[in-house]
């Protein structure tokens, strides 16, 4: 059985960008290890000949051709935006 | 040096399509800020990504000049990233089945060849570009976001900055012959990073490696990694371990600087895009890709040194550059000498384009006006002297050599009773210099030559100028 520490939790609620407190990285630790375990009842499974599943989807190759539509109206776009200078969107630096 | 150097690029290339990757914005370089945007790419709630054909189509045609086995069974993937430069918060990007892999290019680095592989070529979409003011704030411009990209990367195997600059000249190389890209570094239509380690001779591991950004030109790249290794070097000689981190090349200092230290591998969560489906490539559709693909650099400099009998290195500069090439062979067959035609177009052309900062193709040359200024030296009509004034016109206005030589009264001089009045008068005024040669200072002859040519204008023609000159000097 997977065990899944309060620590893996706080780190995948980093990388998402989720803000939670200690209690809730617990609670969420416990949550989550009831749902790996699950999954891993799946292994029991002999999946020896099947293909590994990309997608639900049986279809293939849905493609479009190469024809461009103008662009959004920029005025309409920018809308959306908290911020903007020049017709750019202005956001806080973040350096990498 | 005692340590081995261990290089490996990796390159992105913006293909040329009308539209983007996953949707029908337009993806052109240059246009208004954010004016080419598309709620697809900029990632509304309850879009749908579909997959722009011809950007597959010219991945596979890259992939496939690049030496590289198609993956029949390919597939597009989530790569989740937080950073302004792309709202969605994901990039769609391929991971574990690119389209391309195990390819490999043949590189020359004075006159050694050497093979290069790659390790694989995918897709995925470009982010949009961030111009950081300076006071705490950034301002984004998303008409790059979704234009369709390919990554290049190269196996390890690349081990002196001469290597990568030439690794980096043929994929240009390549890539251009295609078709498929601009592959403007300075548009950003192509761009670079490199990875660098340093290992003991003799050691069959690899050391930490440290990736090298903001190399913004060839140069840069080869600059960049002469400093890295010998700043990794120094760190190792000193006792010092080599930290896993991306530095960027400071082009005013020309030294690498931290950008920032790397702790464990990146963790992008990468899993299969669920808005796009599988793509399976058969047989048909990788051939029909395959027979598109022209002539490549090497084949047609193979042609160049077997069929037109020129050196290797002059093949292999002139066949660098498509646009220069396909220039020549236009040049020819619109009938001028080969070898002149190379020349020309290694010499004064390129000469030209490099001080004006100018492509080719915004010039006023055509092929025909060169051929027709070749011809108009092969038959005599003109010195090599003279030409480069016809040049200068040809280039900057255009026109018809003939013309222009007319018009400007630059024919050259081959009577030989013209010439021979001009060497009488010169051998009268100067009895000095025939005592000087009659001496055997045989500069005399460059002296009398120079004062003859000055009264001609420089149309006199040099040959038969020089052999009518000794005979009517021995005559004194």
């Amino acid at each position: 059985m997977a065990k899944m520490t309060k620590e893996e939790v706080i780190e995948v609620a980093h990388l998402a960008r989720l803000a939670i407190t200690d209690e809730e990285a617990e609670h969420f630790a416990d949550q989550l290890e009831a749902i790996t375990n699950a999954m891993e009842l799946l292994n029991e499974l002999d999946t020896e000949n099947v293909e590994p599943t990309t997608h639900v989807l049986q279809m293939v190759n849905v493609l479009r051709e190469d024809k461009s539509i103008p662009g959004l109206d920029r005025e309409l776009m920018l809308k959306n935006v908290k911020e903007h200078e020049g017709g750019q969107v202005k956001v806080p630096t973040i350096l990498e | 040096m005692n340590f081995e150097t261990i290089i490996g690029l990796e390159v992105h290339v913006e293909l040329k399509t009308e539209s983007k990757m996953f949707s029908p914005a337009p993806a052109h370089f240059g246009a208004e800020p954010n004016t080419n945007t598309n709620v697809i790419d900029l990632g509304y709630p309850g879009v749908l990504p579909v997959v722009n054909k011809t950007a597959v189509d010219w991945a596979m045609k890259a992939a496939l000049a690049l030496n590289c086995q198609i993956t029949r069974h390919t597939k597009f993937d989530r790569k989740n990233y937080f950073y302004p430069d792309n709202p969605k918060a994901y990039q769609i990007s391929q991971f574990d089945q690119p389209i391309g892999e195990h390819g490999w290019i043949e590189i020359e680095v004075k006159g050694e060849k050497k093979r290069i592989g790659i390790t694989r070529l995918h897709m995925e979409e470009d982010a949009g570009k961030l111009t950081h003011t300076g006071n705490g704030h950034s301002l984004v411009d998303f008409n790059r976001q979704g234009t369709p990209l390919i990554e290049i990367v190269s196996e390890p195997d690349i081990r002196t900055a001469d290597e990568a600059y030439a690794y980096l000249e043929k994929i240009k190389a390549i890539i251009q012959y295609t078709g498929v890209s601009d592959v403007r570094m300075e548009e950003g239509s192509l761009r670079c990073d490199a990875n660098i380690s340093l290992r003991p001779f003799g050691q069959d591991e690899f050391g930490t490696k440290t990736e090298l950004k903001n190399l913004n030109s060839f140069n840069f790249v080869r600059k960049g990694i002469e400093h890295e290794q010998i700043r990794q070097e120094q760190v190792l000689l000193s006792g010092g371990i080599i930290e896993q981190e991306t530095r960027r090349y400071d082009e005013s200092t020309g030294k690498t600087l931290l950008m920032r230290i790397k702790e464990g591998s990146d963790d992008y969560r990468y899993f299969p895009e669920p808005d796009l489906v599988d793509i399976v490539i058969d047989d048909e559709w990788l051939e029909r890709v395959r027979a598109e693909i022209p002539e490549l650099p090497d084949a047609r400099k193979a042609r160049y040194v077997t069929e037109l009998g020129m050196s290797s290195y002059d093949a292999m500069v002139l066949t660098l550059a498509k646009p220069i090439s396909d220039f020549f062979e236009a040049t020819v067959a619109a009938g001028a000498d080969a070898k002149l035609a190379s020349n020309w177009l290694m010499g004064e052309v390129s000469a030209y384009l490099n001080a004006e900062q100018k492509e080719l193709e915004d010039t006023a040359l055509t092929p025909e006006g060169l051929a027709g200024m070749i011809k108009l030296i092969t038959d005599g009509t003109i010195s090599s002297k003279i030409a480069k004034k016809v040049f200068k016109e040809l280039i900057e206005k255009g026109g018809d050599a003939n013309d222009i030589v007319k018009a400007k009264g630059l024919v050259q001089i081959s009577d030989e009773n013209t010439l021979r009045e001009f060497v009488t008068a010169a051998l009268d005024n100067n009895p000095q210099s025939i005592e000087d040669f009659k001496n055997g200072k045989d500069r005399a002859i460059g002296f009398l030559v120079g004062q003859i040519m000055k009264q001609t204008k420089g149309q006199a023609n040099p040959p038969l100028l020089n052999k009518i000159l000794l005979a009517e000097i021995a005559k004194r």
